[in-house]
């Protein structure tokens, strides 16, 4: 089922952060109080494949999972059921070396360029020490290689002996990304790498990502709730909503011809440049706390389009006219009964 | 212009720090009419977020208005003594920030919130207090608003928390509020439904609105009228339309370049090189010239001024004589 | 290209900036310089002091209970007068200061390592190990400081190793409760996410990312901490059960003192005690700053 041409694959994962009662708790249960144990169920039976050289843009809003999924595939967090694929193997079969291998080839970019860089590290430690540590480059070579990396994120060589806090935000996300380059991955994981800069750096940034990939052959996953960003830097995007994919397309087949209405409902929300004083159109209501999901489809107390089948049945992914897939009942027999 | 609810004239807020002085407002002048919803934009370091600041009194030391009149209902209010402007806040003028918990007070009700800010203001009774502040909720579109006014800020959500910070801003009617990017940490169908909760309550109650933002696609939707700022001071200004479309001034263009759009999928985006110039040490002439491709000899020596370019104005030379051969 | 951010004249280290922003309250700047004149005044005693108070063949009985002003046996004066057994109070204060100082310092720096690896390993660790350190920690803290101390120092004897130890076990756990908050804060940050992504080992983490990023609480517990052992170790000399007479440290001078005070004579445990007093203030105001400037929170 697992294509083994693809560089990533998940099937059926799923990821619980339980917090369970704690001994006061318990003792406060036997004496008659409820306390339940807390079950966030971040990310749901997810199941897609990334190919060597795509850019796939995951998007959704909060509690939707994605950063969690993005977590999953950097081996940050295991997952409660499921299998991850590297290469078509499946990670739990690999030995340790194998797995370690796999593990430094997927890095990741995170969204807060202050938080993400220890403030007491200079920056040349910050990018050089994984190097080093796991033997890619020797201690003599270090320095050079620091200011490899420097220059090749567009940031000047000397900078190598700076503090996190001497840099502007957009100095700082390069050397996370110069980072994260510096073991060789094959993947960025990119969790809303981007949201947290002022627009012009954005772009810079963005135009930055894009040279790299040409250079050096990477493949992005790219996670963002921004589908301006999605849209101009992805080939295929995901979008996922309480834990898990609603659909799945290339991207401009996903903005012509969105089949999911949350899809749809995302778009006719999203502001563009073009449309002026618009009367905003909305989704009703909140989106739901992933601990208490609704039951059934969990788009259905907010989609126009449900029918009693949605509050009972959970859909599945699905193939959809537009070449990719979609989990939604309007597409695979209807909503009623 | 009698007719304008608020005129800021050549408004400078200026830090006075130990490293120096911070001129985070260096000359802004800007309007409003009743009802029209005035976009501020601009990026961190702009000094968007501390004109909405000065505007509302609410600049500590070592910051200070040294210079320029606010002129709300025409009376000047720039640097009035705190007791004064207290009685215009939350009245006449109201904040809505990004952080809803920086309005909320998470130890208190909403409704003790709510009433205390009615009675800040006029003298009426709790009853009426509260039936007024359950009357905000509703027009703000929170379900059951008579229940929910006796629940604490943490038991709402994030959309809710700032419904219930929009409903306190317009307690009392004002005739402006400033709302200081307050959908930026919401999600894009969470910010829908604010927006368009905003839009219809400024057309019902006639409130003129400052919306601060960095992004230009909530402008483009929201707003009638757009002012860039750069450094300190407004660069562009007009009518969202004619600024969006046919921007003057070379950052109002790279800002417009910058955002990832329809239609150019997979190009590179127009950078703007460099940073924001440092508010403490500003260069001679025009601040955006070291980062500006159009930048010529005149741009480095000499500060540009507002002119009107068509419907807009701009602060350009570039632009200025690009204008005058047209 | 790059982006302009000026290059500083000099290296700002992390650590320059915290002198600098350390040096804005002059109180505390006053606090410290009054605590290095006394760590130096400790420290040179034996080159000044006009009597060697532990050599007891140089003290007489028979300068005992001099006032101050007084002239010895010996010849020199005794400034701040003598106590009951003649030493002179004066040089008595300064030798005094080096047995307090070096207990409190000894005391201070065992506990903090000790306790902040215990932290370090509670807040890494999670679950069951954590729990327990933890318990185990509020419960060391439950109990009065002195009265742990009291019965430790029974246990144990006397002495100045004795006493070290019952300091150390008195203080560990406010540090392993300090450093346990911390490190369970910073490890959720991303970049210790990050160097876990690096595949970086978990002591390399704990030890060069993590445990950078708790010191600075750490630094200012210590700081209160070893006012509070200096105290702790007086408590005990003045109950007497601290350290030996022959070595008095300010604690043992003070309780000597003591009994003289209601006949007048003030001097023997007066002094002693304003010497006790100026170390542990500046210490505590130097305490205080850094608690202020290390607070991540108040940080511009």
């Amino acid at each position: 089922m697992t294509d083994p041409a693809s560089l990533i694959a998940l099937e059926g994962v799923s990821k619980r952060f339980v917090k369970p009662v704690d001994l006061a708790g318990k003792i406060a249960n036997m004496l008659g109080a409820n306390n339940p144990t807390i079950t966030v169920h971040a990310v749901d039976r997810v199941t897609f494949q990334l190919e060597e050289g795509e850019v796939v843009g995951l998007v959704g809003e909060s509690g939707c999972g994605k950063s969690t999924v993005g977590r999953l595939i950097a081996g940050i967090h295991a997952p409660s059921e499921g299998r991850l694929f590297w290469h078509g193997k499946d990670l739990a079969t690999l030995s340790p070396e194998e797995k370690k291998a796999a593990k430094l080839s997927i890095q990741m970019i995170f969204q807060d360029p202050m938080a993400s860089l220890n403030p007491r590290m200079r920056a040349g430690d910050i990018i050089g020490e994984a190097p080093v540590v796991h033997g890619l480059v020797s201690k003599a070579e270090k320095a050079d290689a620091v200011a490899t990396a420097l220059a090749r994120v567009g940031l000047d060589p000397t900078y190598a002996r700076r503090y996190p806090h001497q840099f502007s935000g957009g100095q700082r996300a390069r050397i996370g990304i110069a980072r994260a380059l510096s073991v060789n991955p094959k993947v960025l994981v990119c969790d809303e790498s981007v949201a947290a800069l002022d627009v012009s750096i954005q772009a810079q940034v963005l135009n930055l990502f894009m040279d790299l990939r040409d250079q050096l052959g990477l493949t992005y996953l790219f996670i963002s709730h921004d589908l301006g960003v999605v849209r101009h830097i992805a080939s295929r995007v995901v979008i996922m909503y309480l834990g898990r994919i609603v659909e799945t397309a290339p991207t401009e087949a996903l903005f012509d011809h969105p089949a999911h209405p949350y899809t749809q409902a995302l778009l006719a929300n999203v502001p563009r440049l073009d449309a002026r004083r618009r009367t905003f159109t909305t989704i009703k209501g909140e989106i739901p706390s992933p601990i208490h999901p609704p039951p059934g489809c969990h788009f259905h107390p907010r989609c126009p389009l449900a029918g009693p089948r949605c509050a009972r049945e959970a859909p599945v992914l699905a193939r959809a006219v537009h070449g990719g897939s979609v989990a939604c009942h309007l597409n695979a027999g209807g909503v009623d009964a | 212009m009698a007719d304008k609810v608020l005129a800021v004239e050549g408004l400078k807020t200026h830090f006075f720090t130990r490293s120096g002085v911070v001129k985070a407002v260096d000359g802004v002048s800007l309007s409003l009419a009743p009802g029209e919803i005035l976009g501020l934009v601009g990026e961190s370091g702009s000094g968007k977020s501390v004109t909405g600041f000065s505007i509302l009194g609410l600049i500590d030391p070592p910051g200070k208005i040294v210079e320029g009149t606010i002129h709300l209902n025409g009376r000047n209010i720039a640097g009035l003594p705190d007791e004064e402007a207290q009685k215009i806040r939350g009245k006449d003028l109201a904040m809505i920030f990004q952080d809803p918990m920086m309005t909320l007070n998470p130890v208190l009700k909403i409704e003790t919130q709510m009433v205390e800010t009615v009675l800040a203001h006029e003298a009426v009774s709790r009853a009426a207090a509260r039936a007024r502040a359950a009357e905000a909720l509703a027009m703000v579109g929170i379900p059951a608003p008579e229940e929910r006014l006796d629940a604490y800020p943490h038991q709402f959500s994030g959309g809710m928390r700032q419904r219930v910070a929009i409903a306190i801003a317009l307690l009392h009617r004002p005739r402006v509020i400033i709302a200081d990017e307050p959908t930026t940490a919401l999600d894009v169908t969470i910010q829908s439904q604010i927006l368009a909760k905003v839009q219809e309550l400024a057309r019902d109650t006639g409130t003129a609105l400052i919306w601060i933002t960095h992004d230009l696609t909530v402008i483009a939707g929201l707003a009638d009228r757009v002012a860039v700022m750069y450094a300190g001071r407004i660069v562009e200004q007009g009518p969202v339309d004619a600024v969006l479309d046919a921007p003057r001034h070379p950052y109002t263009q790279g800002l417009i370049g910058s955002v990832p759009s329809l239609g150019r999928r997979g190009s590179r985006l127009a950078q703007i090189p460099g940073a924001a110039p440092s508010l403490a040490s500003l260069p001679p002439g025009c601040p955006f010239a070291p980062r500006c491709g159009a930048a010529v000899d005149l741009c480095r020596r000499e500060r540009p001024a507002l002119v009107a370019l068509g419907p807009s104005i701009a602060a350009c030379h570039v632009a200025r004589q690009a204008g005058d051969a047209a | 290209m790059s982006a302009a951010a000026a290059a500083p004249a000099r290296e700002e280290t992390p650590f320059r900036r915290f002198v600098s922003q350390f040096a804005e309250d002059r109180i505390a700047v006053a606090g410290l310089v009054v605590f290095v004149l006394v760590v130096l005044a400790a420290l040179l005693a034996p080159f000044y002091a006009p009597q060697n108070p532990y050599d007891l063949a140089r003290v007489d009985l028979m300068d005992s209970r001099l006032p101050p002003g007084a002239k010895a046996g010996d010849g020199f004066t005794m400034w701040l007068g003598s106590d009951g057994v003649g030493r002179d109070v004066f040089s008595a204060i300064f030798y005094g200061l080096r047995i307090s100082l070096a207990v409190g310092a000894a005391s201070c720096l065992i506990a903090a390592t000790l306790g902040s690896a215990v932290g370090l390993i509670a807040a890494y660790a999670g679950g069951r190990t954590e729990t327990v350190i933890m318990r185990i920690v509020d419960l060391q803290l439950s109990l009065p400081s002195v009265l742990v101390a009291l019965i430790l120092v029974a246990m144990f004897g006397k002495g100045v190793d004795k006493i070290i130890i019952a300091l150390v076990l008195v203080q560990w756990a406010y540090y392993a409760r300090t450093v346990r908050g911390t490190a369970l804060v910073e490890r959720r940050k991303d970049y210790v996410e990050a160097a876990s992504c690096l595949g970086l080992s978990h002591a390399r983490i704990l030890f060069r990312h993590i445990l950078p990023n708790c010191l600075a609480p750490v630094i200012v517990v210590a700081t209160v901490q070893t006012a509070h052992a200096i105290s702790l170790e007086a408590t005990l000399s003045f109950l007497g059960v601290g350290l030996p007479q022959t070595e008095p440290s300010l604690g043992v001078l003070i309780a000597n003192g003591f009994q003289y005070m209601l006949s007048g004579k003030y001097w023997i445990s007066f002094f002693p005690g304003l010497a006790l007093l100026v170390t542990i203030v500046s210490i505590n105001l130097v305490g205080d700053r850094l608690r202020d400037v290390l607070n991540p929170r108040l940080e511009k």
